[in-house]
């Protein structure tokens, strides 16, 4: 069973309906956390935020005190919000903007002063058109209210956040490429090196980009202390963690549970989470981390919530999405829909990316609709290791970005896992599944 | 103590320990330490982007060694780079493949077939099998970018080296990329289409086949073509190319990378006006600017007529020595498209077998030689590296392209300030750190208000602009080059000349580039052809009668005779009307390989060899003497100038002691220390006299010129006898003439604008209706349509909105032509590009030109 007495800190108001109103935030403690952080010194908001170990919550896990603190020898120019969250199966930012637009709202301006950054960009996908309609009417409301603009609540502080809407590309989750975009430019991933945001960022200025998550975790540790989020939690993974539910599972769904303390089998068995299998059929295999992570199998089920417990496992709790697949999971039909994707989203710029994504997909779909060929699962696996060399995990890369890297994660798996089910597509001219 | 910045570092290359210079991309130290390392976007002169993936190596770093695109990485010390590994062969094939996978294979029928990077690197690191087994992508093919630039999406491998090119080098971003992931593709602007004068690049450094030029495409394959490396004499810039031809017909014109002038970038001009040599055998008029001149021709009972070389050279030495019998019943116009060693042979031959001054090789529409000739000159280089770059032209994108280019790159490098003197639309106006307004006959004025600090309050630029110019330039113009042309053809030629020897007065560490246009203007002027200069840059002290006199003089029968030396008079001066006056009262013996209105006037017509049919050397505006190589055997009976200048100096009965090329060019360098036989039989990229060594050749992209480096050092067989250049420069006895001697007792005197009337600009534009443009099938229908550039204020004035018809009124006539609002022109000014012609095909501008006046006014009526 799950352990689920910590305190929700990101979803406490997933009750009410009205979440997203400034009137529902402010009668349920809304904007206090910054209150109090206006009345802090800034650099006493990074050291809590540093205390809490935070870790960034949008696919890489690195602790945002330590990118802050790091940062904060050089003054650094915007702060950046990456809610461009756009992969299959990951919908906990998608959450978040749309059922708690204050909260991150007040992440964010307690995340500038922390920083001293007066000017935010706050970049939602374009597909989220009521959490844009939401997260632009808490930025109104709080420019209302007096939490963000001049001089905001009686301090000294003044701060502007702009709310800039994707056009409809995942690559622009890549903090390069959104940075290109905001910019007004083609959503092409830069360089790095020489363009590591902190230090040649948005405009060519020092620029911090955080995740939708980890700023609305934000007011939480302001109220109740870093050592409070440090307390929950185990080992570097700290605080409790928004889990996106899908795929053969009983109720599907945003979760938030403590770190570590919980394993996968804890979140898609409770009954009081995902309940359990459809039809209580058996685990085959689970994607632990969104489609760019490596798959596990059943016998990884216990295997706890923590970033160092997945990667020592050879994968990455990444954007928090995960999704059950069952015996009637085709994994050969898993593995294609994941390239497919990657093939749509890629940008083009780089080339083993732009056509090694495509190649892949055409690859899996002709062995799923009954046309594959005997060497076929070794061209997909050469193709991958042309895109990733050794098929290590970390992976390395012969692309500018991680997008391209992220696409043999799925076919190296599911050929790993499931080599019988795809020669058995080459035998029999067909799935098996069907 | 401080530290001196370190020039090497070492680096470790294949386990080789290799210098490098810091902060160098690695692809260019592996290179020049002798290591090729494959690539598709990167492109020396354009910024790295690391797109392709081809140049992946390893480098050690702090987690391992790591693939890392070598066009990206700047080496530092101690850097270990392995680019032999298994691992990096297999990237390299992986992206190889990777990039094979939808590019057709059309090889057979593509134009890139046999020097394409694609092919050839395929060949060299690629697997040789295709394991893609899946449909290819499929475009519509080929679409149009722009008039001249077709792009076959198929084959396109996304490199961007196309759309960088013209965001970055060329500044005319109508081409980007659209769609993504594999459906990535280049596409012109919807609304704009890609008509850059530069758009010829593009074809020429993609590294498919994806772009072909229409002038170009599918008629020729690579293998079949001959080359040799030359001098593009388009324009006064001679952009170093490579001439390929097949079976005796040009083919194809490509940029090389010539360090100190063009980096590899052509204009579309220079490029594709080679159909004017050799395409239109079914242009025979004389009077047509698209025949080619191929025999020679005497006029009998009124008509031209072909006749034997003999006869063609008694008939011209009869009517010459006819003339000189009086003596000044004779003299020279024109020479500006010879080689320095045609324009040599033709100098001695006026002045040794006719025995006068009078000679000029500009038609009144530059600058005044002797003070070209005295400025204290800077070189392109300089120009774009100035503190302070200030230009005195017109629009340098439409006179001097490739001049532009080096321009931009220098102020968006921020290399330095730009100043401009603005006389209209320029493409540089929106790089100008400060643009100073000047209306037709004020630029003097601007020089002077400029130079004194005096506030003058008629200016069209205000003190403000002034004030800001002026602190720029400093007190002693240190670090200041001056651009300096003749930016309007229908002002007297007295304006600019007062403004440039205003400044050069006022500024004397400053340093000025000539921007005269035509051809080997500034090669004719060195090689004495003006009155009171003499070959190699000097002056002699004789006056004589320069283009606009001899003009007066042969209307008023003072001058019975002229040697025409080009058939460009009629299509190059301002006042035609008054120049085809003269040619009829006169006799005219006409050296041409052009056809032309002037023929008309012609009583004999001497086929001469041009462009890429003569060999020789050529001088750029900085005084950079280069080589031509001949590529052609000239058509029919045409001759070398040198030639013909012998062989009519023979008929004369006298000699010029000169028979060949080589003869002329070794004659200028032993007589003057010019050094054209050096340059001759060197590699031809030429020396700027006076100016240190240029650096060692930059090796050339073998992606961007395929084939080309074995034809670098294909010089002329001239090599016996060679002068060096050191020696040749320690000898320079003309004498120079000083600005005092050049600016005593000139000034110019330009009446108060008449309120009711407009001033004249008549600017250039590249694509005119001259010689090189109409004989081209390309680029003849680019040449713009005619229009009044206009003011705001004067378009509410005339009561007429952009696109409207006015009438122009002038003292011969009257036009009709639309208007366009053109707010760079100066309230008061209307803006029309020389050799405009009218809706009948006609001359408009000639019949508004008041012959002597500075400035010229017309009256605009809406009606």
């Amino acid at each position: 069973m799950a352990t689920l007495d910590a305190p929700l800190i990101v979803s406490s108001r997933r009750e009410h309906a009205d979440a997203h109103t400034l009137a529902r935030y402010l009668a349920t403690g809304g904007y206090d956390a910054l209150r109090k952080a206006l009345t802090m010194f800034p650099e006493q908001v990074a050291a809590e935020v540093d205390t809490a170990s935070l870790l960034g919550r949008g696919g890489a896990g690195f602790p945002a005190g330590r990118k802050w603190s790091m940062l904060r020898k050089a003054p650094i120019s915007y702060l950046v919000v990456n809610g461009d969250e756009s992969e299959p199966a990951t919908f906990k930012d998608h959450y978040l903007i749309e059922c708690d637009p204050h909260q991150l709202v007040e992440g964010v301006v307690i995340a500038a002063y922390a920083l001293q950054v007066t000017q935010v960009f706050i970049f939602v996908r374009g597909e989220f058109a009521l959490g844009l309609e939401r997260v632009q009417q808490a930025v109104n409301d709080a420019y209302e209210y007096g939490a963000i603009g001049r001089e905001i609540l009686g301090s000294a502080f003044s701060v502007d956040v702009v709310v800039h809407p994707g056009a409809g590309a995942y690559i622009c989750g890549e903090e390069t490429a959104l940075i290109e975009a905001l910019e007004g430019k083609r959503g092409f991933p830069r360089i790095k090196p020489p363009f590591f945001p902190a230090v040649n960022g948005l405009y060519g200025e020092p620029t911090v980009v955080n995740n939708v998550e980890t700023m609305s975790n934000l007011p939480w540790i302001v109220l109740h202390g870093g050592a409070a989020f440090a307390a929950l939690g185990a080992g570097r993974s700290t605080g409790t963690r928004l889990f996106a539910l899908a795929g053969r599972v009983r109720n599907p769904g945003v979760y938030e549970v403590e770190m570590v303390k919980n394993t996968f089998r804890d979140l898609i068995f409770d009954p009081r989470l995902g309940g359990g299998t459809i039809d209580d059929r058996p685990v085959t295999a689970f994607i632990p981390g969104g489609v760019s992570a490596p798959w596990f199998g059943p016998e990884l089920l216990d295997v706890p919530l923590g970033q160092d417990e997945v990667a020592e496992k050879g994968s990455m709790l990444g954007s928090g999405s995960i999704v059950v697949m069952d015996d009637t999971t085709c994994p050969v039909r898993a593995a294609w829909r994941i390239t497919r994707f990657f093939a749509r989203e890629t940008c083009g710029q780089c080339t083993p990316c732009r056509e090694g994504s495509g190649w892949l997909e055409r690859v899996l779909f002709r062995i799923e609709s009954g046309e594959g060929r005997d060497d076929d699962l070794d061209l997909l696996l050469d193709l991958s290791d042309n895109i990733s060399p050794g098929l290590a995990w970390p992976p390395q890369q012969t692309t500018i970005c991680v997008l391209g890297p992220s696409i043999p994660s799925s076919i190296h798996s599911a050929i790993d896992m499931f080599r019988d089910d795809f020669v058995a597509h080459v035998a029999t001219r067909g799935c098996p599944h069907e | 103590m401080s530290e001196v910045p370190r020039t090497e570092v070492a680096i470790s290359l294949d386990g080789r320990r290799v210098s490098a210079r810091p902060g160098e991309l690695l692809i260019e130290a592996a290179e020049r330490a002798g290591t090729f390392i494959p690539r598709f976007c990167y492109h020396p002169r354009m910024d790295s982007v690391g797109v392709c993936r081809m140049c992946l190596v390893e480098v050690e770093g702090p987690r391992g060694a790591t693939l890392q695109p070598a066009c990206f990485i700047r080496v530092a010390d101690n850097m270990t780079v392995v680019t032999q590994s298994e691992k990096v062969k297999k990237a390299q094939d992986g992206v190889l493949e990777f990039l094979l996978a939808n590019h057709p294979l059309d090889c057979p029928v593509c134009d890139k077939g046999g020097e394409c990077p694609l092919q050839d690197q395929t060949l060299t690191h690629g697997s040789g099998e295709t394991r893609f087994v899946e449909e290819k992508r499929h475009f519509v093919k080929p679409v149009a970018i722009g008039e001249l630039v077709l792009l076959d999406r198929e084959r396109c491998i996304q490199c961007s080296r196309c759309t960088r090119f013209a965001a970055e080098v060329a500044g005319d971003a109508q081409i980007d990329f659209a769609g993504r992931g594999e459906m990535l593709e280049v596409a012109a602007s919807p609304t704009q289409p890609f008509d850059s004068v530069f758009s010829g690049n593009t074809v020429q450094i993609c590294p498919v086949g994806a772009l072909t030029a229409t002038p170009y495409r599918f008629s020729a394959r690579p293998w079949d073509l001959d080359q040799v490396e030359s001098s593009c004499t388009t324009c006064a810039l001679h952009c170093r190319v490579a001439v390929q031809s097949s079976s005796n017909r040009l083919t194809r014109v490509l940029g090389l990378d010539s360090d100190p002038v063009n980096h590899g970038w052509l204009c579309d001009k220079g490029r594709f006006t080679l159909d004017s040599v050799d395409a239109n055998p079914d242009a025979v008029d004389p009077l047509d600017a698209a025949t080619r001149i191929t025999e020679p021709m005497v006029r009998r009972e009124g008509r031209l007529e072909v006749v034997s070389w003999g006869e063609a050279l008694r008939a011209a030495a009869e009517i010459l020595r006819e003339g000189a019998t009086d003596p000044d019943g004779v003299g020279a116009i024109g020479g500006a498209a010879l080689t320095n060693e045609g324009a040599f042979a033709w100098q001695r031959f006026v002045r040794g077998v006719l025995g006068v001054e009078h000679l000029d090789a500009q038609y009144d529409d530059g600058l005044d030689a002797a003070l070209v000739q005295c400025l204290p000159g800077a070189t392109i280089d300089e120009a774009a590296r100035a503190r302070v770059v200030v230009t005195l032209t017109g629009d340098l994108r439409e006179e001097l392209p490739i001049l532009f280019l080096r321009l931009r790159e220098g102020v968006i490098k921020g290399r330095g300030a730009l100043v401009e003197f603005s006389f209209g639309a320029s493409a540089l106006r929106a790089l100008a750190t400060v643009s100073l307004a000047t209306r037709p006959g004020e630029a003097h004025r601007v020089a002077q208000a400029l130079a004194t600090a005096q506030v003058v309050h008629d200016l069209a630029a205000s003190d403000t602009a002034l004030a800001e110019a002026r602190a720029l330039l400093g007190d002693t113009g240190d670090g200041v080059v001056f651009v300096v042309g003749r930016p309007n053809v229908s002002e007297a030629a007295a304006v600019m000349e007062c403004a440039v020897r205003t400044l050069a007065e006022r500024y004397p560490a400053a340093t000025f580039l000539p921007a005269l246009r035509r051809s080997n203007v500034r090669g004719a002027l060195d090689m004495g052809l003006a009155p009171g200069l003499a070959p190699g840059r000097g002056v002699h002290g004789v006056s004589g009668r320069d283009t606009s006199s001899q003009l007066d003089a042969l209307a008023a029968g003072e001058q019975r005779a002229v040697l025409l030396l080009g058939g460009g008079l009629l299509g190059n001066v301002a006042d035609v009307e008054r120049a085809s006056a003269a040619l009829a009262r006169a006799r005219v013996v006409c050296v041409t390989g052009h056809g032309g209105a002037t023929l008309a006037h012609a009583d004999v017509v001497l086929p001469a060899a041009v462009a890429h049919e003569r060999a020789g050397t050529v001088t750029n505006i900085e005084g950079r003497i280069s080589a031509l190589n001949a590529k052609l055997v000239a058509p029919g009976s045409a001759w070398s100038d040198v030639a013909i200048a012998a062989e009519l100096a023979e008929e004369c009965g006298q000699t010029l002691g000169i028979a060949s090329v080589v003869d002329a060019a070794r004659a200028i360098e032993e007589t003057t220390g010019y050094p054209a036989l050096s340059v001759l039989a060197g590699d031809g990229e030429g020396v700027v006299v006076d100016r240190a060594a240029p650096a060692p050749r930059r090796a050339l992209d073998p992606m961007a010129f395929p084939g080309i480096r074995s034809i670098e050092n294909s010089g002329l067989s001239a090599r016996a006898g060679a002068i060096t250049v050191e020696s040749a420069a320690a000898h320079h006895p003309a004498a120079r003439a000083t600005l005092g001697e050049v600016a005593a007792g000139r000034g110019v005197d330009v009446p108060h604008a008449d309120a009711y009337a407009w001033r004249l600009y008549l600017s250039r534009r590249l694509y005119d209706h001259g010689v090189a443009m109409r004989g081209s099938p390309a680029l003849a229908p680019l040449a713009a349509p005619t229009t009044l550039g206009l003011n705001h204020l004067d378009l509410d004035r005339l009561g007429v909105t952009s696109g409207d018809q006015v009438v122009v009124v002038g003292p011969r006539g009257e036009s009709r032509l639309p208007v366009v609002l053109d707010d760079a022109v100066a309230r008061g000014v209307v803006e029309v590009a020389f050799g405009s012609l009218g809706p009948d095909g006609e001359d408009v501008v000639a019949t508004w030109l008041s012959s002597r006046a500075p400035t010229t006014e017309i009256s605009l009526e809406a009606r």
